[in-house]
This record gives C-alpha cells, structure tokens and sequence, in this order.
C-alpha cells in the first residue's frame, strides 16, 4: 500500500471534530433545538463539545432532562451544577407531571417509569415546539442503534420508521422537518464506550459521583446486582429488597446512570478515571448487558422503544 | 509497514458483497479475532445459533440487525460497527451487497476510506464483484482490497487464486481503476477458518502478501494523499455582543470544519461567493489558540477585517479559489421510490450551502452491471446517471475527483424533505 504521508488526526480529535462539526449543524440547519441532558457520563460528554462548538458564545440551544422521579440524587445534584456552572438553561419535565396529567399510566406501583419517559419528552416536544433532539446515543450501545442515522427523523408521533430512514452520506445531514416533526440529532453516534471514558479522561471532565466505585447496599436478582433502599432527592426510599432476599454491601460502580428501576451497578474497585479506562479495556460483557435490565427482555426491545419515540 | 506514523488513528472503511460471501462471517471474524466481541453478546449468538440448529456459534449473527430484518433474513440498511486494535480504531459501513441496494452501497462508500469487495473463490469475478468495483470507484473510494474468500473450499489452491487475481487485475484496467490511481490489493482468505485475516495460518503458505488485517492497518487514514486547497464551509457565526464580556464586543468567530487542505494564522483568505479578502487572524477550537489547522478539523477562524459572513458562505486560500457556478454536471445515484422528475424543482445542498435546482438534462444512464451508458428520460430508485442541473444560486465547487468534500451533494424534495439523490460533480 501508499505509505501516508499526510498529517491526520488521532482518533478521539477525530471523533470530536465530527461531533463539533454535527452540534453545528444542528445549530445552523434547525431552528429550535434542545440538548437532551441526563448527567450522564455521554451527555457530559457532550456538554463539552458544545463548549468546543460554541464558546465564547452561548449555546443556541436550552438543555433538557426528562425526569422519571427515579434519578440518582448525585446524579441529579451533579446535573443542576453543571448547568449552573455553564451558566445555560436547563429544563426539567418529569414523568410524574405526566402521570398527574393521566398521560401516563402505570401498570403498578413499582413498574419501572423508564419506557415511560417517550411519552413526557413527546408532551415536552409539543410544548416548547423543539425541531430537533440533540441526544448522547450511540451506535455501538445496540443493534438497532447501528443503523440509526446521525440526524434521524421521526414523525408528528415521534416515531422511528426503521424501514424509512433518509439516506446520509458524506458529512451532509439533512436535519429538514415539517411542523410537528422532529428531527433527533446524535453527535456521538461512532463513539464506543471506550472512546467516552477517553475523552472523559483527556479532558478532565467531572462525573457523579456514582459512575466510581463505591460501598452500596444491594441484592441479587436473577442474576443481576439490584441497589436497595436508594434514597431519592425528595426524601423518599425505593426499591425495597423483596422477602427473603439478602441484602449484601458491596463495592461497586455505574457503568451507565439512568432510571434507578432498570439501572444494575457492576462489581469494580475502579476509583479514578484512569482505573475505568483500564477496566473498559479488559471487561468482557457490554455497556448495556452487564447493566440495563430493560435490554434483557427480547432481541428486540431497544428497537420496540425506539419505534415509539424513546430514545 | 511501519505503524508509527499512524498510531492511534482512524479508518473507516466498507465492506460490499453479500451474505452468500461470506461478508457477514468476515466481519464477525474480524470482531472475534480482534477480541472486540464481549462475552454477553457472544451468549447471546450462542443461543440463537443452537436455536437454529448450528452446532458453532455463527459469527455472522453478530451482523444480524433490525427485527424487521431478520423476518425477512436479508439486510436492508447499512449498519455501522466498530472495532480497535490498540493502534488504530475502525468503522465498518456494512452494506447489503444485492443489485436493488445501489444507494446503500453508495451511502456506505460516501464516507470510507477503503472497500473490501469481496469474491467468492469458487465462483471468481461475477456481475456483482463489476458492479460493486464500479460504485466504489464512481464514489473515490482510494484503496480496495479484493479479498477472495472461501479458499478453505477450493483447498486453498494458488492456481485458482492467481487466475481470479488476474481477471480481476484485468477488469479493473478496463473500467480504470489503476489510472484513476486507485491502490487494489488481491488477498486469498478464509473467513470462515479465519486464514490469512488476522492469522495467516499455515493453509496457504504459498501466499507472501500481508493479511487483512495487516492491509487494514497500514492504509493511509487520509482520504486523499494529494495536497488539497483550503476548503472552510462556514457552518455557523458566533457574535456574543450581546454578553457582560466588553472584550467579546467585536468578536466575530467563523465556526466550521476544515473540509480539505490546511490554513495557518496570517494566511490570505478570500470569502466566497462575495470575495471580500482578508487574512487570518487567530484558529480557535474552544479555548485553545491554534497556529494551524488541518483537514478534518472543526474550528473557528477569526479574520483582520470585519467581513459581513454568514452559514453557507466559504472560507478559502485567496491563491486558491474554487467556481462559482450556476450549473453543475454530476454523476447522480437516485435513492428515492419516488422517480426523479425534470419537471420539478429540488434543493440542492452542497457543503452547507443551498440552492433550488432543477435538471437540465439526463445525459445518460449508466447499467450497473454491463456498465454500458444508455439513453434515459427518468430516473428510478438506485438509477446511475449523468445529469445537467441548473441553479438558482452559485455553488463555490470543485470536481469530486479532485475533493470529495466540495465535489459531493445530495438532492433534497421539499414535499418531504427526503433525501432522495446523491451526486458527485465532474
């Protein structure tokens, strides 16, 4: 072969250069955006490569978190800081409005509100006219992510036509859409979990204090480690271990934060964000199996959700 | 081969055949050897093999996509995987090789660096292996790597391997692969054993080239290794006038990526389509300071003058300006149900600009299969054609053979906002 003579990029200044290039996009193709902001380890990835994007300007979009009530209190705590420390605006709907409003209705008491959150990000959609979702999906999280677009259209009921997709080639996105229709924007599609710890460790970013190893409270169930008796901002305590189940304290992490229902911590003494680094490399089960208890159910419960409007 | 140059970069690259190559087992291979596959989803291929009534797991599970997909047991979209050696990371646009998805293969191609085309060493070079050499040259893919697998079942044979080589070698004459100075490799494999992928295993001892995997990691990431002009799309303007900061009171920063070439500061510039001309006063990326920029790069430039710019213009090398053009002549991939229609009219986007456009004229349309140039009035979904476009405003381009990223555009129906054609000027 040619021998490269050319100066290229590595592969995280790559990776991050597609994704200023897709957040500016966004910004020029899309008149009313939103950033889609959870606290999570991928949306504060984001974070900072809008700062890349836009400083010293503001971001020409507000953050949103869709709330399910069931947050990691230092995750929501390390949430309002951050945004407060980007000094943008940040707004929160919470799946508990929903269920006020009868728009959600759960089957029990202690079904998971996960799923539920599609229908509060819809009302939230409709109530601030956003044009576009930007989110921290990415393609190597599931198999129906894989063939996700980067600007992926979804219509008037927010759904996902996976048969239907626009084509996108070379770096030319079509972020077009229609009133009522919207357009969920993914600046970190070709990112693996890999690449998230690395940039996180490059550029020194800050994390809830969860995502490192920690002493917690937890049970065994059906094979995955269940936290118990998770204490909520408001005071509140759910997930009550279940009769006759044992309840064990142990060292763990967050690989991935979200709904405390259906997010399992993983056994790790990883500390530091160079321990996680090293831990991502020699891991043998992935991001979502080792730690989303609603993937587990069928081959195809990502790509379901995704048909109604999730994420 | 040495690997220092491009440590730690990246490479995309597609892989074009169908599932009866064995494209799906090569993938897999590729992921398995490399160690890229996890335990949990290795289980979960374990069971539906044994569900299926497979005795190993079957690595082409691992490319096994939508629900939707597999009720019917074919591929119908690109899917985009990742795997990394610790040298360099990889993105493979996996593309469904059959003759209806021409616009897959061309969307997967649009962003790769190199194609692996794949033969079927039984059955040599077919009307499919023409079809995908000819999209992957029509879309400037620089390096193609011809692998001709399932030697483990014509017993690894030299013979059979030099004469597909050959006929190979020959084809790619007469469609010009060599003189548009593509780089094609011909490696023998087995995906299935994994010979000569990763391994070299001692089956083919005859064959002195390097693996696949060798040939994956020594290309050039660049997409080009001509030098190219400076090409700056302005993607947005950043005017924080508004905030406490007095000294941001006349910043005006010009956001976008540097689509091809370099910039340094002090650089004469010329603003196109106006051709206002200034120089470079300070890169940005963020808050560090930049004394250069290089392709592929997303900064922001900060010019001397006070130059009235905005989203769509173009920032480039005053000694090295691009066309403005009201017509452009491009060879088209039409990617919509709905057939092309010369009443109408389109949006064309080209870099982050827009202009309606309407056709002209079809030339003609090229067969994908006998490559022959035939007369055409319309164009249906997966249709190659020549086609004349007219605009409504200048487009500042280069020929896609000379850059990619100011050669290509797509063709957007406003009725939908589809995208629903791909083109590449000449």
């Amino acid at each position: 072969m040619t021998t490269a003579n050319k100066k290229t990029l590595s592969h995280l200044d790559w990776l991050e250069a597609e994704a200023i290039h897709i957040l500016r996009e966004v910004a020029g193709q899309c008149s009313n955006p939103v950033l889609l902001f959870s606290g999570g380890k991928d949306s504060l990835c984001i974070l900072r490569l809008a700062e890349k994007a836009f400083r010293p300007g503001r971001f020409p979009f507000p953050l949103m978190h869709i709330d399910t009530g069931h947050n990691y209190k230092e995750v929501i705590e390390f949430r309002d800081q951050r945004a407060n420390e980007l000094g943008e605006r940040l707004i929160v709907r919470s799946v508990e409005d929903s269920m006020k409003r009868g728009t959600v209705v759960l089957k029990s008491d202690d079904e998971s509100r996960n799923k539920h959150q599609s229908v509060t990000l819809l009302e939230a959609i409709e109530e601030f006219g956003f044009d576009c979702c930007i989110g921290g999906a990415r393609r190597d999280e599931e198999k129906a992510r894989a063939k996700e677009r980067i600007m992926s259209f979804r219509d008037e009921f927010g759904q996902w036509d996976p048969k239907n997709q626009r084509p996108e080639l070379w770096n030319l996105y079509n972020a077009r859409s229609h009133k009522g229709e919207n357009i969920r924007a993914f600046p970190i599609s070709n990112w693996t979990e890999m690449d998230v710890w690395q940039y996180i460790e490059r550029e020194n970013l800050g994390l809830p204090s969860i995502y490192f190893a920690h002493q917690r409270d937890v049970v065994m169930r059906a094979g995955s480690i269940v936290p118990v008796n998770v204490p909520l901002a408001s005071g509140e305590v759910i997930n009550q271990p279940k009769a006759g189940e044992e309840i064990i304290n142990m060292q763990v992490r967050f690989r991935t934060v979200g709904d405390i229902t259906c997010t399992a911590p993983v056994i790790s003494d990883a500390d530091t964000i160079t321990k996680i680094v090293l831990e991502t490399a020699t891991t043998t089960i992935t991001e979502r199996g080792a730690t989303r208890l609603d993937d587990q159910t069928s081959d195809a419960s990502m790509e379901q959700r995704k048909k109604e409007g999730y994420f | 081969m040495s690997n220092a140059q491009h440590n730690d970069s990246l490479l995309r690259f597609m892989t074009c055949g169908s599932v009866d190559d064995g494209k799906s087992t090569l993938i897999g291979r590729l992921l398995f050897d490399t160690k890229s596959i996890l335990a949990d989803t290795l289980t979960q291929m374990d069971r539906t093999s044994k569900k299926r009534g497979l005795e190993t797991v079957d690595l082409s599970l691992l490319t096994d996509g939508l629900q939707a997909e597999r009720e019917q047991g074919i591929t119908i979209d690109v899917a985009y995987r990742y795997f990394s050696t610790g040298t360099r990371k990889y993105i493979i646009a996996d593309a469904p090789g059959h003759e209806q998805y021409t616009r897959n293969m061309v969307t997967a191609a649009s962003t790769a660096n190199l194609a692996i085309i794949l033969i079927d060493a039984r059955k040599g070079v077919l009307t499919q292996t023409r079809r995908h050499s000819f999209l992957a040259h029509l879309v400037g893919i620089p390096h193609i790597v011809v692998a001709i697998n399932k030697m483990d079942l014509v017993d690894f044979d030299q013979a059979t391997f030099e004469k597909i080589k050959s006929d190979y070698l020959n084809f790619a004459e007469q469609i010009g692969l060599q003189r548009a100075g593509r780089d094609i490799q011909v490696v023998p494999l087995s995906a299935l054993t994994g010979d000569m992928l990763v391994d070299r295993g001692d089956a083919m001892n005859w064959y002195e080239g390097p693996t696949m995997l060798e040939l994956l990691e020594s290309a050039p990431a660049a997409h080009s290794e001509q030098n190219e002009a400076f090409r700056f799309p302005v993607q947005f303007v950043c005017r924080p006038h508004a905030s406490d900061n007095h000294d941001l009171h006349d910043f005006r920063g010009f956001m976008g990526r540097v689509e091809s070439g370099e910039i340094s500061v002090g650089d004469a510039v010329t603003v196109l389509p106006n051709g206002y001309t200034s120089k470079v006063k300070a890169i940005q990326l963020g808050d560090e300071k930049l004394q250069s920029a290089i392709t592929e790069q997303s900064v922001t430039l900060l010019l001397e003058d006070e130059i009235d710019t905005s989203r769509g213009d173009m920032i480039v090398k005053s000694s090295e300006a691009p066309e403005a053009v009201k017509q452009i002549s491009g060879m088209v991939c039409w990617l919509s149900e709905t057939p092309l229609s010369t009443a109408r009219t389109y949006v064309i986007r080209h870099t982050t600009r827009e202009s309606k456009a309407k056709v002209s004229d079809i030339e003609y349309k090229v067969d994908v299969n006998s490559l022959e140039k035939l007369p055409s009035q319309g164009l249906a979904m997966n249709d190659i054609a020549k086609i004349n476009f007219k605009l409504a405003q200048p487009l500042m381009v280069d020929s896609y053979s000379k850059n990619r990223a100011t050669g290509a555009f797509i063709v957007i129906d406003e009725s939908t906002n589809n995208t629903v054609g791909a083109g590449m000027i000449i």
